[in-house]
């Protein structure tokens, strides 16, 4: 039977828990949902390059950014990607309280970062430059936003899975849900090196 | 590959080294794109080829270190994926803006 339920193992591999495609499989069909989100993000980036100088009056890029500000973010965001990649190690190595202490670090670390972003935002809007200000200003809380989204859904991800490791174990099922969080992870990274150089770094060049 | 290996549930993995790898490439990358758009002094087009040239390169890190794409058998099926989706996105993006620059040209 191929009707693969995500949520549940199909009954051939479950009675085979160590069968190797299973999680192979599952890691290709994330990659697939992955590239299906990049299409996604790359209208958003087309949105973005349309609407990017069109400030109405209102504030430019150059005024708005504060490079040492989004340096730190990106840090963070780099940071807990590292992180995480050193929990699959542990993982890999059946290290369970390990992968629980580098998950949380990873956590905190992508914490921080929604921590700076909402700072960001907020700071923008009291200021009287909210998305409604210009369609530059539009196009950047969209842009923005949508990763900021993104990071959010991962850290609860993360928060479950540590929920699930911590009372589970480092199952197959499990191991495999671990890998697919951390390609979400490292793939969220990548989309912030093309926020951080087309929104924050050319904005500053003009 | 160099030092991967393959984990209990089948997925390829790569070892500490090529971690530690992409990530010191990584920060210096970012810190060079970072020191560049702060430089004022830079002429543009400098400047923005610095800048999508340091982009590309840790985006091509970050696929080969943090997501162990090496060419490898194993990740042929995603590599042929992640090729057509940058198709998509060259037309996508690139499409976008030279329709609505040119549009904008005539408006004007």
């Amino acid at each position: 039977m191929m009707t693969n339920d995500a949520m549940t193992i199909d009954p051939a591999y479950a009675a085979e828990p160590e069968h190797p495609d299973a999680a192979e499989n599952q890691a290709f069909g994330f990659w697939l949902y992955l590239m299906s989100d990049l299409v996604l993000f790359a209208a958003i980036f087309a949105t973005y390059a349309v609407l990017g100088k069109s400030y109405a009056g209102g504030p430019t890029g150059r005024e708005l950014f504060d490079l040492p500000y989004v340096f730190v973010e990106t840090m963070l965001l780099l940071f807990s990607s590292g992180t995480c990649g050193l929990a699959m190690l542990a993982m890999h190595r059946e290290r369970k309280r390990a992968v629980l202490g580098l998950l949380a670090v990873t956590l905190l670390l992508g914490c921080g970062f929604i921590a700076m972003e909402i700072g960001e935002f907020h700071s923008m809007i009291a200021d009287g430059n909210g998305p409604q200000r210009s369609a530059f200003l539009s196009a950047f809380f969209t842009l923005v936003g949508a990763h900021g989204a993104h990071v959010a859904a991962g850290l609860i991800w993360m928060a479950i899975m540590m929920g699930q490791t911590a009372v589970k174990g480092l199952s197959a099922p499990v191991q495999s849900r671990l890998f697919r969080l951390s390609m979400f992870w490292h793939f969220l990274d990548i989309v912030w090196v093309g926020v951080f150089t087309v929104v924050y770094l050319m904005g500053v060049l003009q | 590959m160099n030092g991967s290996q393959v984990n209990g549930a089948g997925a390829s993995i790569g070892g500490f080294k090529t971690y530690a790898t992409g990530f010191i490439f990584s920060v210096v990358l970012t810190a060079a794109a970072f020191a560049v758009a702060a430089h004022e002094a830079l002429p543009r087009p400098v400047a923005l080829s610095g800048l999508f040239g340091a982009a590309v390169l840790q985006i091509l890190v970050h696929l080969r270190c943090f997501l162990h794409l090496n060419g490898s058998s194993r990740s042929r099926w995603n590599v042929l994926a992640l090729l057509f989706t940058v198709l998509i996105l060259i037309l996508f993006v690139g499409g976008t803006i030279w329709i609505m620059n040119s549009l904008n040209a005539r408006m004007m």
